[in-house]
């Protein structure tokens, strides 16, 4: 391709060999530069990771090159061709395919009917069915998924891996050059990690040019050649990665040592009387589950995707109950059937989904954090009840606990910050005075700076007597912050270990490589 | 509202901006009416610019706002009330079969019609928690099997006619009242009913609880808001409006068949001039009345501007079309 | 390749692989029952009189043409209210211009047809451009509809000429002419779904729009179309009622609640209310088991207001019985 009246920029990069580059990229939203300056390139037949924390750019920039948005300054330059993009589809066409976490995918359509969507074959208007699905089957082979998946399967029947094989395959089907993927492994269990690090492996050396997004380290060690850091809406730099650590990493992330990461683990001796406990409780998933929780302690539950780790966070809070067993909170059997039932018995629980999940956004910040005291008084009490002392002084000083600034708590809480949101999340259940918290991936999608934050909080609750079961995946945070763990596995508990194990025991119990005997044995230990 | 910052700006330039802003937060509503209402009072000084003009305003406009405040609690929790009207058609049609031109019968009459609407309330509101039916098909069906029913009891025609002290409610007033000549009845009990109304659903937890649903019904019930009952109270309330509503539409309309018919458009165009939100998750039992009176206005202004009758549900129409349009356009520039 | 979870019932599992939907079952559990209930209580006409079997049939037409559109307006993830009145408008409108005579008829109905186009048009344009919740659209646009007919007719206009009368009357051979157009209007619905590229693009839409918008598909022009398709279908009804009842008269649409009806026949038949999911036939099945209904209620002499409170039961039940399974709440 000759390009002779082409700025030095293009010119260099084709000279490099690069299959696409961004330069000075710069778009900045009201209140906020998301990218300042970025620059990158991207090699053909690469595999590169851009990590960096929430708010740092990653995202903006993802979606300046795949065409979702437009930069307000800068370049970009495709195969030694300036480009811009003003619609995503003139970046598919172009060669840029983007994979975002929640899939683009219309479950109630085939596979094949999904990755030709917009661009059926057929003449005059119609469509011809039989070249669709024989486009399609050509497709998954190249992904080496025709065995697999069969072109008039329809999505919702197949499983998160397979999904994301069909956005794969849609993508090749538009002869990607460069495919983007945002936190690709984030539903996936071990073994499809595995089958999707073996694609990428295969798309590269096709010589696609990868990059993609993700906030777990190991993975990215374990799949990335490069990895870019931005930080701040700039880059920091751009490693190789055999030739640094993690630690450097999160050091460049965050510009602060791995160490002070976790604050310190709780003492067995501050530990309380069991504050729950539960005897062989079952439902339609879970199995078998016992376990006991004290008071001031952290207890992590760890396991892989499908383990049942939320579901056991749901039945103890009645939203899809246990339909055998017993359970104890504060050494009385009760009975849990909803959430009011969980809510009366003072527990807590912070989904994983914050926004959809747990913020009202029509409603001002107080109604938010009242709520849930609301609902424990009757019906049609006055909301002014017990004077008007509660949403006078209640809620400022709630919102002081956890660090809320808010000039007014009249303003709806959709126009709040993110962070500030998860905070009126927060206050809610200190409001209704529950003394065992639920947490299911409390730092889930969070920066590392806030990130610190919230596990002080965390521990800060265990110090007022507040028993805490933390549902994680990130196994750093699952020993930084538990004083003991559950692993789950297949709807049990398939083990338990002390704090300070290490990461491979529970990887072991987790995907039930080690005797289930020697679980139960430290089970045991570790009840008594 | 943002406190102000430290400036050397001087404090009256201050108040302005408050003022300002307080300004901007004035619910479109009320500018709305007022500007209708002082025009019909320039077409009609009779009619409008009289005490007596404006109680008579207010006998029509009562029933129609009681009406629209029952709706806005079912759309303040997400869903629609569509059988409104048929409620309004049986109070009505049922009633000259029942009372049989017997004023002793008013009392029982009333009594039942009430019970029927806390019947029809609670199916609709069972229905669509239980049966997890979308209110729309819930309560076009209720209207559809309602308005059977009505039709069904009185043999296809009106039966008699509504004795007086049934008919008091709506079409009666007191009289020689000091400033305000004559106040009707329907005023009254629209007012009684607006307290309730207002008490119930901006200051009790259940009212709270009927915005937290109608926000994000995932969240309500996680937080521990008994979901099912809030929604099947809130169907109740409304039919019994319904119901109130009827009774006083019953005094002063004419007994027909037809009678009651779009009368749920009508009190669902009542709320959206009123300020609430179709999705659910806002609402405000004040504002709602004067949509009300703002809805009725418009079709006075309609009438006296010589417009045929027919042409209003065409003007209705345009109007709820252009009220959520101008309020779902505003709220995409927000974003 | 997985396919359903384990956790599904057996009944569930073998339904869903074989791809009947449930409505089929339904309409053969409705047939039995009616014409059990008819041996027992009437004169048994049901099953051995065959006119009575082409009468439910015929009753089926008009709701049954109107309902293509509907459910091709509730694949879009849209809705439309209006039909009701289109119906009545078409029925006043073309009567009225026929004025009884043959030279008129080709402008009736093209004058109907530019209405139902102008219909679909507006309310397409509404939701898309203005963005109002369709519901409220189609709603307010069938009250316009409602005022302009009230205030123009009050009762029968104009009259149809005899050749006129075919549609509604004729046949080809054994086969009512009426039933010939419900199928090939049943068919070309299905045609449009299954093999056009705007089919494919509608299912699209109202899968997800974002999606659909993403992939280049201008969502827009295909919500409009699909409104257009819909008013003519309505168009296409009156014009069949009013050949049935020789004049036009305003509270055609009303009364027969063709907009609840059209919406029922089509969710019953697995339409989904939310968009994305749907297919005509299911719909059509839908539309005979309201045609047997109707036909049985008849044949028993019950009361007709008391069919309306039926109706309004059945229609909520049927809805039920599809939402009672799905685990999301509704509003």
């Amino acid at each position: 391709m000759t390009l002779v009246n082409s700025t030095s920029a293009a010119d260099i990069s084709l000279k490099n060999g690069t299959v696409m580059e961004v330069r000075n990229i710069c778009k900045r939203f009201p209140g906020v530069v998301a990218c300042n300056k970025i620059s990158l390139d991207f090699l053909p037949g690469e595999v590169h990771a851009v990590v960096g924390e929430n708010g740092a750019g990653k995202s903006t920039l993802m979606k300046i090159m795949s065409g979702a948005y437009t930069p307000d300054s800068g370049e970009m330059i495709l195969q030694g061709e300036h480009v811009s993009f003003s619609h995503p589809q003139e970046a598919q066409l172009k060669g840029v395919s983007i994979i975002y976490q929640e899939f683009n995918l219309l479950p109630e359509r085939t596979v094949a009917q999904n990755i030709f969507l917009g661009r059926e074959p057929g003449k005059f208007g119609t469509l011809d069915v039989a070249e669709l699905n024989k486009n399609a089957i050509a497709v998954l082979k190249e992904v080496e998924a025709d065995q697999l998946i069969s072109p008039t399967a329809l999505c919702s029947s197949l499983s998160v891996a397979e999904q994301q094989i069909v956005e794969i395959a849609k993508a090749i089907s538009f002869d990607s050059k460069v495919l983007i993927m945002d936190e690709p492994t984030a539903s996936l269990t071990l073994t499809e990690v595995k089958i999707l690090t073996d694609l990428i492996m295969k798309l590269k050396a096709r010589g696609m040019s990868i990059i993609f997004i993700s906030h777990r380290l190991i993975e990215v060690f374990d799949i990335a050649e490069k990895i870019s850091v931005l930080k701040d809406g700039e880059l920091v730099g751009t490693v190789i990665t055999k030739d640094t650590t993690p630690q450097e990493i999160v050091q460049m992330m965050v510009g602060r040592e791995l160490d002070h990461y976790f604050p310190p683990l709780g003492i067995p001796e501050d530990f309380g009387e069991v504050v729950l406990r539960i005897k062989d409780g079952g439902n339609n998933f879970l199995k078998d589950i016992n376990f006991e929780l004290r008071k001031g302690e952290v207890l992590c539950v760890a396991g892989l995707q499908g383990s049942g780790r939320t579901e056991l966070a749901q039945a103890l809070f009645g939203v899809v109950p246990f339909k055998t067993g017993t359970l104890e909170v504060s050494g009385k059997i009760r009975t849990i059937k909803s959430p009011p039932d969980a809510i009366r018995l003072k527990m807590g629980f912070v989904t994983e989904d914050r926004k959809a999940e747990g913020l009202l956004p029509m409603q001002p910040i107080r109604d938010n954090i009242l709520l849930t005291v609301r609902t424990l008084e009757p019906l049609l009490d006055f909301i002014f009840k017990d004077g008007i002392r509660n949403s006078r002084k209640l809620v400022p000083t709630l919102a002081n606990q956890v660090d809320l600034n808010a000039d007014t708590f009249d303003r709806e809480a959709q126009f709040l910050s993110g962070g500030n949101q998860q905070k009126v999340v927060l206050s809610k259940w200190l409001s209704s005075k529950a003394n065992i918290f639920i947490f299911d991936e409390p730092t889930r999608g969070i920066d590392v700076e806030a990130k610190a934050g919230i596990h002080d909080m965390i521990r800060r609750l265990t110090k007022e007597g507040i028993a805490v079961l933390m549902i994680s995946s990130e196994l750093p945070e699952v020993l930084g912050m538990s004083d003991r763990i559950l692993i789950m596995r297949d709807g049990r508990i398939a083990g338990e270990l002390p704090a300070k194990s290490t990461e491979q025991e529970i990887m072991l119990i987790a995907t039930g490589h080690s005797k289930d005997q020697d679980a139960n044995n430290l089970a045991a230990v570790g009840k008594e | 509202m943002t406190a102000s910052t430290i400036s050397a700006q001087g404090s009256s330039t201050k108040f302005l901006r408050k003022l300002w802003s307080w300004i901007r937060r004035i619910p479109p509503v009320y500018p709305m009416f007022l500007l209708i209402f002082i025009t019909l009072g320039f077409l009609n000084p009779k009619g409008y610019q009289t005490m007596n003009g404006i109680m008579t305003y207010f006998r029509p406009a009562s029933p129609l706002a009681v009406l629209a405040i029952g709706q806005m609690f079912v759309l303040a929790i997400g869903g629609f009330d569509l059988s409104i009207g048929a409620i309004v058609t049986f109070c009505v049609l049922a009633s000259s079969k029942f009372l049989a031109n017997d004023p002793a019968n008013a009392l029982p009459n009333i009594l039942l019609l009430i019970g029927m609407g806390v019947l029809i309330g609670l199916i609709n509101g069972l229905v669509v928690s239980f049966l997890k039916v979308p209110s729309f098909i819930t309560t076009l069906g209720m209207m559809m099997v309602v308005r059977g029913a009505a039709l069904y009891y009185v043999g296809g025609a009106p039966k008699g006619y509504l004795t007086d002290n049934f008919r008091m409610f709506g079409r009666n007033y007191i009289q020689d009242v000091p400033f305000f000549t004559r106040i009707p009845y329907s005023l009254i009990i629209l007012i009684i009913l607006t307290i309730i109304a207002y008490i119930i659903f901006h200051r009790t937890n259940y009212g709270r609880q009927i915005l937290a649903v109608g926000d994000n019904m995932l969240a309500a019930g996680l937080s521990g808001v008994k979901k099912k009952l809030v929604r099947v109270m809130t169907f109740i309330i409304c039919s019994v409006f319904a119901v109130l509503g009827g009774i006083m539409v019953a005094g002063y309309g004419g007994v027909n068949v037809t009678i009651g018919e779009g009368m749920e458009m009508q009190a669902i165009a009542a709320c959206v001039i009123g300020g609430v939100l179709l999705g659910g998750g806002k609402g405000n039992v004040i504002n709602v009345v004067f949509g009300a009176f703002t809805l009725q206005a418009i079709v006075n202004l309609l009438n006296q501007l010589g417009l045929p009758k027919p042409y209003t549900d065409a003007v209705q129409g345009l109007i709820i079309i252009g009220v959520v349009a101008y309020s779902a356009l505003s709220t995409m520039k927000k974003r | 390749m997985t396919t359903h979870p384990a956790s599904d019932s057996w009944f569930k599992r073998t339904t869903q692989r074989v791809n009947i939907p449930p409505v089929f079952y339904f309409l053969i559990v409705v047939f039995i029952f009616s014409g059990v209930l008819d041996q027992l209580f009437a004169d048994g006409q049901i099953f051995t009189n065959p006119l009575i079997m082409l009468n439910i049939i015929v009753r089926s037409v008009a709701l049954g043409i109107v309902a293509v559109g509907q459910t091709m307006v509730l694949i879009g993830a849209s809705i439309d209210l209006s039909v009701a009145y289109t119906i009545s408008i078409t029925a006043v409108m073309s009567s009225y211009l026929m004025q009884g005579r043959n030279e008129n008829v080709p402008t009736a109905i093209l004058g109907v047809f530019g209405i139902g186009i102008a219909i679909g048009l507006a309310n397409g344009l509404i939701i898309t451009k203005l963005r109002v919740n369709p519901f409220i659209a189609t709603l307010g646009t069938s009250l316009i509809i409602k005022g302009i007919i009230n205030a123009t007719f009050s009762n029968y206009t104009g009259s149809v000429p005899q050749t006129f009368e075919f549609f509604g009357y004729g046949m080809i051979g054994p086969i009512p002419v009426s039933i010939i157009i419900l199928l090939l209007v049943v068919t070309i619905g299905w045609f449009i779904l299954a093999r056009t590229k705007f089919g494919a693009h509608l299912y699209g839409v109202g899968g997800n729009s974002e999606v659909a918008r993403l992939s280049g598909v201008r969502t827009d022009r295909v919500v409009i179309a699909a409104h257009i398709f819909c008013s003519l279908t309505a168009v296409l009804s009156g014009i069949f009622l009013v050949s049935l009842m020789r004049s036009g008269a305003p509270w055609v649409g009303p009364n027969g609640f063709y907009d609840l009806n059209s919406i029922a026949v089509a969710v019953i038949g697995g339409t989904a209310l939310s968009g994305g999911k749907g297919s005509v036939w299911g719909t059509l099945a839908g539309v005979l088991i309201f045609g047997v209904l109707s036909t049985a209620f008849n044949q028993l002499g019950v009361n007709p207001y008391l069919k309306l409170v039926f109706q309004g039961l059945i229609i909520v039940l049927a809805v039920a019985s599809y939402t009672i399974r799905s685990k999301k709440e509704a509003a």
